[in-house]
């Protein structure tokens, strides 16, 4: 037995041990890494109705994944345009997201962080109550206040700066917004985390060093913060890249995202194994992009769970 | 390094809230000066540091640094450096960084501040050590590139926090003397914020002695161990027993105390009291324990205490000897051991005497509590 299992269990006993142990593999194997394979499997499968499957024509293909790139055979183009186009996009715009969304928490959580009162327990209630509300219903009420008719033109055009109302769903200000709001918390704890611990010492030290509070930033602060922004921003840009309801309802009529092609090919055309190959390319992507960016900004991958 | 900027404080006072953090400091420190404040947690000499660097403006009065007033000037602007309780050091930083990050700020090439920190380095004489983290080092170390760091900023006056408090005894008397000898070589000021009398004592030129908020008495070590001029100064520093009773007779310098048990005893009044103490009033008389010396039992008279032996004590180098006190305390007496043979008394009776120059007569006040 390797020596962190065996103090796991003189720590907690043999009963008590392996229960806990049991639900944690249960729930990495069971219900992560086992469905993830069966998803992987169907990726490489073509779409037959149930009678021949695990017949003659249930073998390995790549054809789910040419699909993705160069369109239906015999099609008119050469490449899969549409959906090549709609993946393209939803990764830049997650990017997008996640950027404005460290622009947007890093002074809220710096805020919060280093700055003591009760009006600081107040100020994080605000933030983690509306949380209470099902994501569904606040996609609505994003709608409601961006909508031709909605509460933020109606103000606007009555303040004069539109003559006629602005259409905030169409131009993919409200999916942004939608977006952007949906995980602000997750970018703002674990930043906030971080900076909790900095010693204000260290602060007032550069300071008194002389340092003006950009460089204090630059310098101090965000270095020490690094593992907590690299955690929010995961987070945040992988949750934005896969994310379903917001897109599905604060989307304008022309801008799809990928996970509802991902959705239409499941549920509307009934396709799992070209869902489930849509799917993996989202999921692979994305590893590969957060991968490359933790390498660009020397993060190591034990940071992102402090 | 630009040396000898002094250090003006006038009619300081700092309010949070209702309450008063000091109360009315006037305290002017020359230039090159070691100066020490002095006094318990929570006696607001922290405040005084921190409105010397300008963390903090003052409610009332100014702050005065080479004759300036340094109203309104953050402590980015200041000629001050501060050396934090817990250093401070940037953790994420190698050594030669932490040091030179003032002169990052200003924008000096690498190659520049490298060559600087090895200076510092050989200095502090940590040579070569400047590539490593600071969480790499040993206390001692850390305590000295903190210090290194805090005069590349070639500040005129260096403030520091009782930045030996986390160091080991040992260690801790090692960094006096260091301290004291790198204040010497760059020739700044340096105002030291501590509550250990042993550190203000052994490095300060001057020092001021607080408490709660009010500052008692300023003057280099040995007069305010040996003519201190409160009560309080007098109970802190150092060890110091004390009697209490009220004045019977002034003569001259010296007063006649009638004390609560040890019958009429006579003092030298302090100077910072003298004229002021009249027949009647409440007093409190010290003497330390290393100014008594053994008489014959039963000598009586207005320089000797007869008091029965508590307890004994062998340190080595002295013989402490504890009796019943005046006021609940137990009275402590040491008599150095010079290899003469030593009888037990517990239990007895023992009469010391004791130059009436070595005792103090003070106006009754409050006492330190330990």
């Amino acid at each position: 037995m390797p020596r962190f299992l065996k103090e796991f269990f003189d720590r907690n006993g043999l009963g008590i041990g392996s229960l806990m142990l049991g639900l944690v593999l249960f729930w990495t194997i069971g219900l992560i890494i086992l469905p993830q394979l069966s998803m992987l499997d169907f990726s490489f499968r073509p779409n037959l109705p149930p009678p021949e499957i695990g017949g003659p024509k249930d073998v390995y293909t790549m054809e789910n994944y040419k699909y993705l790139v160069f369109g239906p055979e015999g099609g008119s183009q050469d490449y899969n345009a549409v959906d090549l186009k709609v993946f393209y996009r939803t990764l830049i715009a997650a990017i997008f997201v996640t950027i404005f969304n460290l622009i947007l928490c890093y002074p809220i959580a710096y805020y919060l962080a280093q700055t003591k009162g009760n009006h600081i327990r107040i100020f994080a209630l605000m933030l983690i109550i509306p949380y209470w509300i099902n994501e569904i219903l606040r996609a609505f009420a994003l709608r409601i206040i961006f909508g031709e008719t909605g509460v933020l033109n109606n103000l606007l055009v009555a303040a004069g700066v539109f003559d006629t109302p602005f259409d905030f769903i169409r131009n993919d200000i409200a999916l942004y917004a939608g977006l952007g709001y949906a995980y602000i918390l997750l970018m703002i704890f674990p930043i906030y985390n971080v900076i909790e611990s900095l010693d204000r010492n260290q602060i007032e030290a550069a300071r008194d060093m002389g340092a003006s509070w950009p460089m204090i930033h630059r310098r101090v602060v965000i270095p020490y913060a690094k593992p907590g922004i690299s955690s929010g921003c995961t987070m945040v840009f992988m949750l934005s890249a896969g994310a379903l309801a917001a897109p599905q309802i604060l989307g304008g009529p022309s801008s799809l995202w990928f996970t509802q092609l991902i959705y239409q090919q499941f549920n509307d055309n009934s396709d799992w194994p070209q869902g489930a190959a849509y799917a993996v390319v989202l999921l692979v992507t994305c590893i590969l992009l957060v991968l490359a960016v933790m390498r660009l900004f020397k993060v190591n991958m034990g940071d992102i769970g402090k | 390094m630009s040396a000898g900027v002094g250090v003006d404080l006038e009619n300081l006072w700092i309010r949070f809230g209702d309450f008063v953090a000091v109360r009315d400091a006037k305290v002017h420190i020359n230039g090159g000066d070691f100066f020490s404040f002095l006094g318990p947690s929570g006696c607001g000499k922290t405040t005084i540091l921190r409105a010397v660097s300008g963390f903090l403006e003052p409610s009332e009065g100014q702050v005065l640094i080479g004759g300036k007033d340094m109203k309104g000037i953050g402590p980015n602007k200041r000629p001050t450096a501060l050396i934090f309780q817990n250093l401070a050091l940037f953790p994420l930083m190698k050594v030669w960084e932490n040091i030179t990050f003032s002169m990052e700020i200003k924008g000096a090439s690498a190659r520049e501040r490298r060559k600087r920190a090895d200076e510092l380095l050989d200095m502090i004489a940590l040579p070569d050590q400047g590539d490593k983290l600071p969480s790499e080092l040993s206390g001692g170390q850390r305590q000295r590139v903190a210090i290194a760091r805090a005069l590349c900023a070639e500040p005129d006056v260096l403030l520091l926090d009782e930045p030996l408090s986390a160091l080991d005894l040992k260690l801790r008397q090692h960094m006096r003397t260091e301290l004291r000898e790198i204040q010497k070589r760059v020739g700044i000021t340096f105002i030291y914020i501590t509550h250990d009398q042993g550190e203000a004592l052994t490095m300060s030129d001057n020092i001021a002695v607080m408490r709660a908020g009010v500052i008692d008495q300023i003057g280099d070590g040995k007069t305010i161990y040996n003519d201190p001029s409160t009560a309080f100064a007098a109970s802190f520093v150092g060890e110091n027993n004390v009697f209490r009773g009220t004045v019977k007779q002034v003569q001259g310098d010296t007063a006649l105390i009638a004390t609560n048990r040890s019958g009429d005893l006579l003092a030298r009044v302090s100077s910072a009291n003298k004229g002021k103490m009249k027949p009647g009033d409440d007093a409190m008389m010290f003497i330390r324990p290393e100014a008594f010396a053994l008489a014959p039992v039963g000598s009586e008279g207005d320089h000797f205490v007869t008091a029965t032996v508590t307890n004994e004590e062998f340190e080595g180098n002295a013989f402490n000897i504890f009796m019943e006190g005046d006021g609940g305390k137990e009275m402590k007496v040491s008599l150095p051991n010079l290899g003469q043979s030593f009888d037990s008394h517990k239990g007895q009776p023992m009469t010391l005497q004791y130059d009436v120059q070595n005792a103090v007569a003070l106006p009754a006040g409050d006492l330190a509590t330990e």
